[in-house]
């Protein structure tokens, strides 16, 4: 199933942030996923304001130097994982 | 040793020992920690402060039944004070909407709710209760309530066949995750064995049904399993490797590497009353026991799967092998495979008649 860039992914219940000796974690059910540059850009969007196009686009300001179209595909696949792991909700 | 030591990742706190359910298959002890011997909330409050700064990022509240603790409340806010995710596991047997609503509000993370079958009757036959409409409600309370749900099935012999009533109860609640975790055959469920057991054939017809409902479910459901090691070529890494990921606070404030510690004669736990969690787990006697190579015996020895499986469960070797420094019985590679060989031949036709010879978990005093 594709990521629809017009949808606002939001954390699902029981998800959220978190921290561990300095370092941003993403708790969820029996899971924690450690955050770092991109993946913690991307989480901190995740608040069911933004879309997916404006995540993408935001993430291609601040890496600017990174091909535009990787960066889009790297984000979806991220957002894709997520979702699988059911650490998302998107909205219409 | 505590340069590459790990620090623990999860912390399951049993509690209480104290349980309405009887359930045949208990992961608790055969020996129940009394109630007053329970650690105070003041206990667990230093627990969870002392666990987030080793590192612990998880809280898994379990028992018995942890909604037995009139504290259960003050325990949440205590662990979430701490920083710990909390995990809640349990028969939702003690509740009612108000009490769930408050352990909401205390910040309870993750709520967990564990079926013994997917009918009345079987759930009875397991738990020696009735609980089933209760955990059908409790389904229906959680809809509306901001809170991560998974569904625990327990799979045996009795239930295996009944996947698409499971599944078919998960699809009409609100839940993120389903997990179908095999009995393991230790404590009370060593002692029910032959009776919980599922046959090959019913096996490998949920391993086709468990498949397709992966798939059909995807960015719904997460749905989890694993192969019953019993009818596996290889053991599991048993809690991720001993010493390594999880550190279990009994009743009574025993620090133990796994649930089914205690049935290895000779080991010691210390008490979290007496020493720090970090003195325990960087060195406490229990932990070090299994932990890393040096106690391997061969074939694990010299095996390339031992960083994977560790070896698989120490428990399981003791009760199987008669030496808990034995290769997991379960392995294909280990000499006394032909014991779980014997035992699954006696395993022929799925049971489809209540077993009048269950042994039923007491409760403790
Ligand atoms: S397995 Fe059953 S008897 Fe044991 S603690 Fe859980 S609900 Fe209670
Ligand atoms: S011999 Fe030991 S290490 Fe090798 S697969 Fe079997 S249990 Fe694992």
């Amino acid at each position: 199933m594709a990521i629809d860039p017009n949808s606002k992914p939001q954390l699902a219940p029981g998800v959220r942030l978190g921290e561990n000796n300095n370092q941003r974690v993403l708790l969820m059910p029996e899971r924690a996923l450690r955050l770092i540059g991109p993946s913690l850009e991307i989480v901190q969007r995740c608040d069911g304001k933004h879309t997916v196009a404006q995540i993408v686009a935001d993430l291609q300001k601040i890496y600017s130097k990174a091909e535009p179209h990787k960066v889009e595909t790297d984000i979806l696949g991220y957002l894709q994982l997520l979702r699988d792991e059911r650490a998302l909700d998107f909205t219409a | 040793m505590t340069n590459s030591l790990h620090s623990p990742l999860a912390l399951v706190c049993e509690l209480t020992h104290r349980c309405p359910l009887h359930c045949v298959y208990c992961s608790n002890p055969r020996e129940l920690a009394a109630r007053a011997t329970e650690l105070s909330i003041e206990s667990w409050a230093s627990v969870f402060k002392q666990a987030a700064e080793l590192g612990v990022l998880q809280a898994d509240f379990t028992g018995g039944e942890p909604l037995a603790r009139t504290d259960i409340v003050e325990l949440i806010r205590a662990a979430r004070a701490a920083g710990l995710y909390v995990n809640l596991i349990t028969s939702g047997l003690p509740l009612d909407e108000a009490k769930l609503d408050s352990l909401l509000a205390a910040g309870l993370d993750h709520f967990q709710l564990s079926f013994q079958s997917a009918t009345e009757s079987i759930a009875e036959e397991i738990s020696g209760t009735k609980t089933h409409a209760q955990k059908l409600r409790v389904l229906e309370w959680l809809k509306p309530r901001r809170v991560a749900v998974t569904l625990n099935f327990v799979l045996h012999r009795r239930n295996l066949h009944q996947i698409g009533e499971m599944l078919a109860i998960a699809e009409s609640s609100s839940a993120t995750r389903v997990e179908f975790a095999n009995v393991q055959y230790c404590g009370w469920g060593f002692a029910n064995r032959e009776h919980l057991l599922p046959t090959r054939a019913q096996l490998d017809q949920f391993l086709i049904d468990v498949k397709a409902a992966e798939e059909r479910f995807r960015g719904k459901i997460r749905v989890e399993y694993v192969v019953p090691d019993y009818y596996a070529k290889y053991p599991k890494p048993c809690m991720g490797g001993w010493g390594r990921k999880v550190m279990l606070i009994s009743p009574n404030g025993d620090a133990l590497p796994c649930h089914a510690a205690a049935v290895i004669p000779g080991l010691h736990f210390e008490n979290v009353r007496e020493k720090s969690m970090r003195e325990i787990w960087e060195s406490g006697e229990a932990f070090q026991k299994f932990r890393g190579e040096a106690w391997m015996q061969e074939p694990c020895k010299s095996c390339d799967r031992r960083a994977q499986d560790f070896g698989g469960c120490r428990c399981q070797a003791l009760l199987i092998a008669g030496d808990a420094s034995a290769t997991d019985p379960v392995c294909s590679l280990s000499p006394n495979r032909a014991k779980v060989d014997a035992v699954l031949a006696g395993i022929q036709e799925p049971q489809t008649t209540p077993s009048a010879e269950f042994l039923y978990r007491t409760n403790p005093s």
